[in-house]
């Protein structure tokens, strides 16, 4: 973990109301688990709830899901680390993610990726200061007609060329 | 929705539904898969709902929203029925023309018509346009024309006969030797043929069995099976279902990337339905048998999509792989008897229990029958899913059927198989695609993705690409796979900055061949493809950059630089406004310069520059020419000009 992370993490813990978000979660989280009858085959699915729900995997989270399914911690750690699904920090405001996909990459996308990196000031896998962008590289969005694609929140953009990418940034505050 | 209860009912009930539909009536599809939803198709669909109620048209024009049509390239694409006719590229603002002229006035709009390139010809109808015509779309076909939400559309193309027909008319053995006969091999890579994995857990000892649909996918640049699933989910659920009754499994899985999200919801929403229907569940169709499906997401890994890493995946467990010393149809999920095919090997299913295993082996070549989906990507013009027989060559694949390649470049290669596949040159376009002819060409079927590559693009960096994408996808479980690539990639990337030295050819060499030998599963074995077969036919690109330092396609960012011609700068300023990094000198009228200190490569003054005056070169291998002096860039307008 990098310091820019350890940063992130301290920053979110005492400006942000953590523990009383946690609060809020630890219901949620509950839930999720009875949803999957408390089955520990179930783990991955459990995970991938509170991601989608929470963006990111916080330790106390974890801990509970391991007392309720009676599954290891470290077990647990080992696949909220392997996947990439799963962040164990804090994610932004927005998701940026830049497909990366071979149709997108012979179109150019490293150099997409190359301006986004430029101007967010952060690499794949890291989430700004601010908390305002969190930037992901991914595979294949399935647009690759319209490669090199960015995708901000869910909205696609295609087509995309470095002198674009600043006035798309711009809109996200 | 009541269940249904024989095969006879299942007749009556597809009867009922057809003769419930008018033909003649009006109905518009909207293609609605993930590339066609990036492109607007959304918005379109509701524009064109609204404008059918605001036109009094409701009730007597039917609205489709579809899965993927295919011609991606072209989206967000509709077709109007029974006509017919087909529109590309549609906006919202489209719609009311469409609605007034083609629905009510019965006459074509042009403009949203394809135009053939080669002809300037507009064409009408989806058949007769060369991306379609030229495609045996058997698996695919459907996906254009249903609704994925609505099981009375899959129930009206004949949907669930096969099972009824595999239920009611033929035993379990006799299904298994319908598919050994038809030699159906695995579309998600390997090529194993499914009848002989089918048998293998048949015969397996235990009386738990589970049957499961490998949904991964994950290879960058191919989306066939995320659209299958999205666009056509009974079909796979219907050959699942087959599966299961001719292994003797009542339990199956389907494990879907949780970044597929459409082909989750629309393949839940599937199962809800077939359950309502008793197509699924408890003694299906009054067979007595009994089946169950379960949806389970990944969390995005490419080693996921390996057999033994997906069922320890399933299992809640980190996805790695394991030795199959014994076969996961013997030995797999919860080391139980467990039968693993992708979605378009099962989807093949139906079809082939429908029509006989003659009919699938007249299709295709000596070892490699039916047909195959590719994503045809990549600097191709008609970028898309596209369906062909096996055999068909290459050649008609890429010109025939994609159109070529864009701007009037140069056909350069064309990688296949994905990150375990490999890159074949143009002396290989007549190629017969196919499972053994790929592999001995040097590269492989794989899942499907077909990567056109120009001119302008750098075989080393391919290479590069695919071993930076393996080293970050590999579970890192053993030495040869975590540390081998990891090496061939830092390699890979020396060269490609120019860093390369004599020896290092034969470094990655070495290192390939022990890989193969050495590790533990196919994403080890197979990572050094794209690194041999890219050596095998394009050495002198390797040579150039290690010996000249020279980037041949121009486009390794540190061996190349850009440099604008004196000669033939305007001063337009174009480059310097579009110029992300600032790097461009220069004022109206004054001769542009790029600072090559804060220039970053990204291409865009060279991409920019108008064609007119083409004033930005690409160079590499050769130093940035001197600046002029200043007083030399100063253009005096009105007709004389630097000297």
């Amino acid at each position: 973990m990098d310091n820019r992370v350890d940063q992130i993490t301290d920053k979110h813990e005492c400006q942000c109301g953590h523990s009383d978000n946690i609060e809020g979660l630890s219901d949620r989280v509950d839930q999720i688990i009875d949803k999957h009858n408390c089955e520990a085959s179930s783990l991955i699915q459990v995970l991938l709830e509170i991601q989608s729900e929470n963006h990111w995997l916080p330790k106390e989270a974890l801990d509970q899901v391991a007392e309720r399914l009676q599954v290891p911690l470290t077990r647990i750690q080992q696949i909220a680390t392997f996947y990439k699904a799963f962040s164990l920090v804090p994610k932004g405001r927005h998701g940026i993610h830049v497909c990366m996909g071979t149709a997108c990459h012979v179109r150019g996308a490293q150099r997409v990726l190359d301006t986004v990196e430029n101007l967010t000031k952060i690499k794949p896998g890291e989430t700004d200061l601010d908390l305002k962008f969190s930037l992901e590289t991914v595979n294949c969005l399935g647009c690759c007609a319209l490669g090199p694609v960015v995708e901000i929140d869910g909205k696609t953009h295609g087509k995309m060329a470095p002198a674009e990418m600043a006035d798309v940034l711009k809109n996200y505050e | 929705m009541e269940r249904i209860n024989s095969a006879n009912e299942l007749e009556a009930l597809r009867k009922s539904i057809l003769s419930s539909r008018d033909t003649n009536k009006p109905c518009i599809t909207i293609c609605s898969g993930s590339a066609c939803h990036a492109s607007g198709s959304k918005e379109v669909a509701s524009r064109i709902e609204e404008e059918i109620a605001n036109q009094g048209l409701s009730g007597t024009v039917d609205v489709r929203k579809t899965g993927c049509h295919g011609f991606c390239e072209k989206g967000p694409i509709i077709v109007i029925h029974p006509e017919k006719i087909c529109y590309f590229q549609i906006k919202p603002e489209d719609v009311s023309e469409i609605v007034t002229e083609t629905i009510i006035g019965k006459k074509i709009i042009e403009r949203l018509l394809y135009t053939d390139p080669a002809t300037n010809e507009k064409i009408v109808y989806e058949s007769e346009i060369p991306f379609y015509k030229n495609q045996e779309r058997l698996v695919f076909g459907s996906n254009g024309s249903i609704d994925p939400k609505n099981l009375d559309d899959y129930l009206a193309i004949g949907g669930y006969s096969a099972l009824a027909k595999a239920l009611f008319q033929m035993t379990p053995g006799q299904v298994v030797e319908e598919v050994k006969k038809s030699n159906l091999r695995g579309r998600g890579g390997g090529g194993f043929p499914a009848g002989s994995k089918w048998e293998g857990s048949r015969n397996a000892p235990g009386d738990i069995k589970y049957v499961i649909v490998n949904a991964d996918e994950g290879d960058p640049g191919a989306y066939m099976d995320r659209s299958l699933l999205e666009g056509n989910p009974h079909s796979v659920l219907e050959g699942l279902t087959i599966g299961a009754y001719a292994v003797g499994s009542h339990e199956g899985y389907i494990y879907v990337r949780q970044e597929y999200p459409l082909a989750v919801e629309n393949v839940t929403t599937a199962i809800k339905q077939a359950q309502e229907y008793g197509l699924l569940g408890k003694n299906i169709l009054g067979s007595g048998f009994d089946f169950t499906v379960k949806v389970h997401m990944g969390a995005g890994a490419f080693v996921c999509g390996e057999s033994t890493a997906l069922m320890t995946a399933l299992e809640g467990r980190a996805g790695e792989p394991r030795p199959k010393y014994i076969r996961s149809n013997v030995k797999g999920l919860w080391n139980r008897p467990s039968v693993l095919n992708n979605v378009e090997t099962w989807s093949n299913v139906p079809l082939i229990i429908n029509n006989g295993a003659d009919w699938f082996t007249k299709l295709g070549t000596e070892s490699s029958k039916g047909t195959k989906i590719f994503s045809v990507v990549g600097k191709i013009n008609n970028t898309g899913l596209v369906e062909v027989p096996m055999g068909m060559t290459l050649r008609d694949i890429i010109y025939k059927i994609g159109g070529g390649i864009p701007g009037g470049k140069k056909f350069k290669a064309v990688q296949t198989g994905g990150p375990s596949g490999g890159c074949l040159p143009e002396e290989l376009l007549d190629l017969q695609v196919g499972f053994d002819e790929l592999t001995k060409a040097g590269s492989m079927m794989g899942s499907g993705g077909m990567i056109v590559l120009d001119e302008d693009t750098c075989m080393v960096d391919v290479a590069r690409y695919f071993l930076e994408f393996l080293t970050d996808e590999s579970c890192g479980k053993c030495v040869p796979c975590r540390e081998g690539i990891r090496q061939m990639l830092q390699t890979l990337t020396k060269i490609t900055q120019g860093k390369g030295k004599e020896g290092d050819i034969e470094l990655l060499e070495e290192l390939a061949e022990t890989a193969r030998e050495a590790a533990l599963c196919a994403l080890g074995k197979s990572a050094p493809n794209p690194f041999l077969s890219t050596l095998k036919y394009f050495r002198n690109e390797y040579e150039a950059h290690i010996k000249e330092k020279r980037c041949p396609a121009l486009s390794c960012k540190e061996l190349i630089a850009f440099y604008i011609d004196p000669k033939k700068c305007q001063a337009c300023t174009t480059c310097a406004r579009k110029c992300p990094s600032n790097a461009i000198i220069g004022g109206k009228n004054l001769i542009h310069m790029v600072d090559q200190e804060k220039c970053t490569k990204c291409g865009t003054c060279f991409e920019v520059c108008p064609p007119r005056f083409s004033a930005v070169k690409k160079i590499s291998g050769e130093p940035v020419p001197d600046p002029i002096p200043e007083e030399a860039r100063i253009i005096v307008r009105g007709g004389k000009k630097n000297e």
